[in-house]
C-alpha cells in the first residue's frame, strides 16, 4: 500500500522543486509499514478555557518520517502540535483530553514530567527565535542543560552539519545569533533542536518566514533528518507538504449548532493518496484550492 | 521615460500639477488652526522642561556659588562639629549613608528580583492573592516616605525585629520603601523579554527555572539595574524616615552596621542648613553639591552598566 502512493508522490511533485521528487518516494520506501508509530492519538480533544478547539482526532503518527498537518487557519494544527510535546502545558486554560500515547507511554500520564518529554520531542516554531547569544551558545545551550558528556565543540559542530549551517557559520560560532539572516536563523533553531538528539522534532511553519531559497534548502534538510528522527510539520504551502511529507493529516474547522468553531481531523493518509484521490469532499475542496 | 520628460505634453503637466497640489493638501501644508496648535503645544512642552532645567541648574549653580570655600578635603575626612564649622565635614554621615545604601543594595536586589520573577513567572494571576499582592505593591509605591519611617519605628528598631537605632534600622526601613518600585522595574524589565524566548528555552527541554536563570535574567538585567539604580538614588536623599529610625544629627565615631549612632548625609545637611551661623549655610551648599556628585556617580554607573549588558545582550 505504501508503495503505489509512493509512486504517486512522485507524479504530483515533480512541477515544484527538483531535489523533492527524489527524496519523498525514498523515504516512503524506507519507512517500513510496521514500524511502531511515535505516536498514537486516540480521540484527542484540546480546550482553551473550557472551549474545544480541537475534538476527536484518532491517528498514528509514525517514526522515521514526515507527517504533515494541514488545514485552514484556525483548525487546531498548532494547538494539536503543542500537545505532542505538552507546550500546552504553558498555556493557562489550556486542556488536553483523550488518548495521547508515545512510543506506548501516556504523555499526559501522573507520571510523566514535562520537561523530560520537551527534552525527547523538540520543537521549531513560526518565527526563527534564536537566543540573543552567540550562534555557539545558542545550539550549546540544550545540551548544557540537558547535562549531556563529550566536547561540547563537537556536539556544536555536529548539530550545525546536521542542520546544513556549519559550512556557513564555522567562523564566526562567537557572533550573535541575530547577525544571521532569518533563513540561516531558523537553520540555526533546527540545529538547536538537533543537538539534544531528541526523538521527535515537531515543527510549525517552519518556514512560513523564510523566503523560498531558504525554503528548500530547510525542506532538504528534513528530508535529511528524517533518517534520524521523526518528524511532524505545520504547513500552509500545500506544495510544501507534496513535497516533503510522507504521510498527511487533513484538518478542517467544523461549526456546531451552537456556532462554535471546532476543529476536526478530516482524514490522514499517505500524502500521495492525499493529494490524488482523497475520501473526503472537503479535502478534495481544500487540496483544489476551492476553499481556505 | 526620460526623453518623454522634455515634451510632456500641457495636458500632462496640468494634470501632474493638479495632482501635486491634491496630495499636498492632504498630506502636506496643514491648516492655519492646526499650525497655531502646534506651534502652541510645542512651546507649552519646552516650557514644561525648562521649568525642570532651571530649578536643577539653580540649585546647582546656587550650592556651587554657595559651597565652594568649603569643597576641601575636610569635607569628606573631618567629623562633623557645632563650634567649629570652618573645619568640620560629613565624614560620620558618608560613612553611614555608605552602610545604609549597601544594605539597601543587599536587600532589595535579591527580594526585589525575587519578587518580580515570582509574580511574574510563575504567580497564577487569577488567584485572588496574588492579584491582592500585585495591588498592594503598586499602592505601597506611592505611600509617603514618612509612613515607612513610623512602620520602621515601630517594627524594625522596637517591636518584633528589635534592632534599636541603628544603620541596619534605617537600612531596613529604606529598602522597605524602595522595594515596591524596585519590584515593579523588574517585572517591566522581566516582561520585556519576547515570550517566544522562553518558548524556545523550554521547547528543548529547560527547566523553568533554567529559562529564566540562562534567558530571562539576563535579558531583563538592564532594566532591573536601572531600577535598582534609580531606586537607591531616591534612597540616598531620604532625610524623613531616617529621622524617626534614629539618624542622629551628630555622630563623632565612624558608625558600624549593627551597633552605635548613625547619620546619613541628607540628615547632616539639614541640620547644618538650619543653624543660623553662615559658615553653617556654607558647609550645608557643599555637603549639595557632595551628594550631587555622589548620586552623578551612581547614575552614570548605572547607565554604563546598562549599556554594557544591552550591548551584551543583543548586537
Ligand atoms: N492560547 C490560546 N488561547 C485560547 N485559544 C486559543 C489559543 N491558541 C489557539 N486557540 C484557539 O484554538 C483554535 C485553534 O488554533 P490553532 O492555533 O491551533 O490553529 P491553527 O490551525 O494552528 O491555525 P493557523 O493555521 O492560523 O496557525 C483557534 O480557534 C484559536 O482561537
Ligand atoms: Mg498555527
Amino acid at each position: 500500500m505504501p508503495d503505489n502512493s509512493g509512486h504517486e508522490t512522485t507524479g504530483t511533485a515533480p512541477g515544484t522543486t527538483g531535489t523533492a521528487p527524489g527524496t519523498a518516494p525514498g523515504g516512503v520506501g524506507t519507512a517500513s509499514p510496521d514500524e511502531v508509530p511515535v505516536f498514537e492519538l486516540g480521540d484527542v480533544s484540546v480546550s482553551y478555557n473550557g472551549n474545544p478547539a480541537l475534538a476527536g482526532v484518532t491517528m498514528d503518527i509514525g517514526a522515521k518520517e514526515i507527517t504533515a498537518f494541514i488545514g485552514p487557519s484556525g483548525c487546531g494544527k498548532s494547538t494539536l502540535l503543542r500537545s505532542l510535546n505538552r507546550m500546552n502545558d504553558l498555556i493557562p486554560g489550556a486542556r488536553v483530553r483523550g488518548e495521547l500515547l508515545y512510543k506506548g507511554t501516556d504523555l499526559y500520564g501522573a507520571s510523566v514530567d514535562a520537561v523530560q518529554v520537551r527534552k525527547r520531542i523538540g520543537m521549531v516554531f513560526q518565527k526563527p527565535n534564536p537566543f540573543p547569544k552567540s550562534i555557539y551558545d545558542n545550539v550549546a545551550f540544550g545540551p548544557r542543560t540537558v547535562g549531556m558528556k563529550g566536547s561540547m565543540d563537537e556536539i556544536v559542530e555536529k548539530a550545525l552539519r546536521g542542520a546544513a549551517l556549519w559550512e556557513e557559520v564555522s567562523d564566526r560560532l562567537r557572533e550573535s545569533a541575530y547577525s544571521l539572516s532569518g533563513g540561516q536563523q531558523q537553520r540555526l533553531c533546527i540545529a538547536r533542536a538537533i543537538a539534544v538528539e531528541p526523538d521527535v522534532i515537531l515543527m510549525d511553519e517552519p518556514c512560513s518566514a523564510l523566503d523560498p531559497i531558504s525554503t528548500v534548502r530547510v525542506e532538504d534538510l528534513m528530508a535529511e533528518l528524517k533518517n534520524h528522527y521523526s518528524i511532524v510539520i505545520v504547513t500552509h504551502n500545500m506544495h510544501q507538504a507534496a513535497r516533503v511529507a510522507d504521510r498527511t493529516a487533513f484538518f478542517s474547522v467544523q461549526v456546531d449548532d451552537t456556532g462554535r468553531r471546532i476543529g476536526q481531523l478530516i482524514e490522514a493518509d499517505e500524502t500521495g493518496t492525499i493529494f490524488t484521490k482523497p475520501t473526503d469532499k472537503r479535502t478534495e475542496d481544500y487540496i483544489s484550492g476551492r476553499v481556505g | 521615460m526620460v526623453i518623454q520628460k522634455g515634451k510632456q505634453p500641457q495636458r500632462a503637466r496640468l494634470a501632474v500639477a493638479g495632482a501635486r497640489n491634491a496630495t499636498e493638501s492632504v498630506f502636506g501644508a496643514s491648516s492655519r488652526a492646526d499650525r497655531i496648535g502646534n506651534v502652541l503645544f510645542r512651546s507649552l512642552l519646552l516650557l514644561g522642561m525648562g521649568f525642570a532645567l532651571l530649578g536643577m541648574v539653580s540649585i546647582i549653580v546656587w550650592s556651587f556659588v554657595d559651597g565652594a570655600p568649603r569643597l576641601d578635603m575636610n569635607l569628606i575626612t573631618a567629623g562633623p562639629s557645632s563650634i567649629t564649622p570652618e573645619t568640620a565635614g560629613y565624614r560620620t554621615a558618608i560613612l553611614g549613608s555608605l552602610y545604609v545604601i549597601g544594605g539597601v543594595i543587599l536587600f532589595i536586589v535579591p527580594v526585589g528580583v525575587g519578587a518580580a520573577v515570582y509574580l511574574e513567572e510563575y504567580a497564577d494571576q487569577t488567584r485572588w492573592w496574588n492579584r491582592l499582592i500585585e495591588v498592594n505593591i503598586q499602592n505601597l509605591a506611592a505611600v509617603p516616605s514618612i509612613v515607612f519611617g513610623i512602620l520602621g519605628l515601630a517594627f524594625i528598631v522596637r517591636g518584633p525585629l528589635d534592632l534599636g537605632f541603628v544603620a541596619a534600622a534605617g537600612s531596613l526601613t529604606l529598602s522597605l520603601l524602595v522595594l515596591p518600585t524596585v519590584i515593579l522595574a523588574s517585572r517591566e524589565a522581566i516582561r520585556a523579554v519576547p515570550p517566544s524566548t522562553r518558548l524556545g528555552s523550554l521547547g528543548l527541554g529547560a527547566t523553568q527555572w533554567q529559562t529564566i536563570w540562562h534567558h530571562v535574567l539576563p535579558g531583563a538585567l538592564p532594566g532591573i539595574i536601572t531600577g535598582v539604580i534609580l531606586s537607591v538614588s531616591r534612597a540616598i536623599g531620604e532625610a524623613a524616615p531616617l529621622l524617626l529610625v534614629g539618624a542622629v544629627t551628630f555622630v563623632m565615631f565612624d558608625p558600624s552596621f549593627f551597633e552605635g549612632q548613625f547619620s546619613v548625609l541628607p540628615v547632616q545637611i539639614f541640620n547644618y542648613a538650619g543653624r543660623p551661623q553662615e559658615e553653617f549655610r556654607v558647609l550645608a551648599s557643599a555637603g549639595v553639591i557632595l551628594m550631587l556628585a555622589v548620586l552623578l556617580v551612581m547614575n552614570s554607573f548605572a547607565i554604563w552598566l546598562r549599556n554594557h549588558y544591552e550591548n551584551k545582550n543583543a548586537r
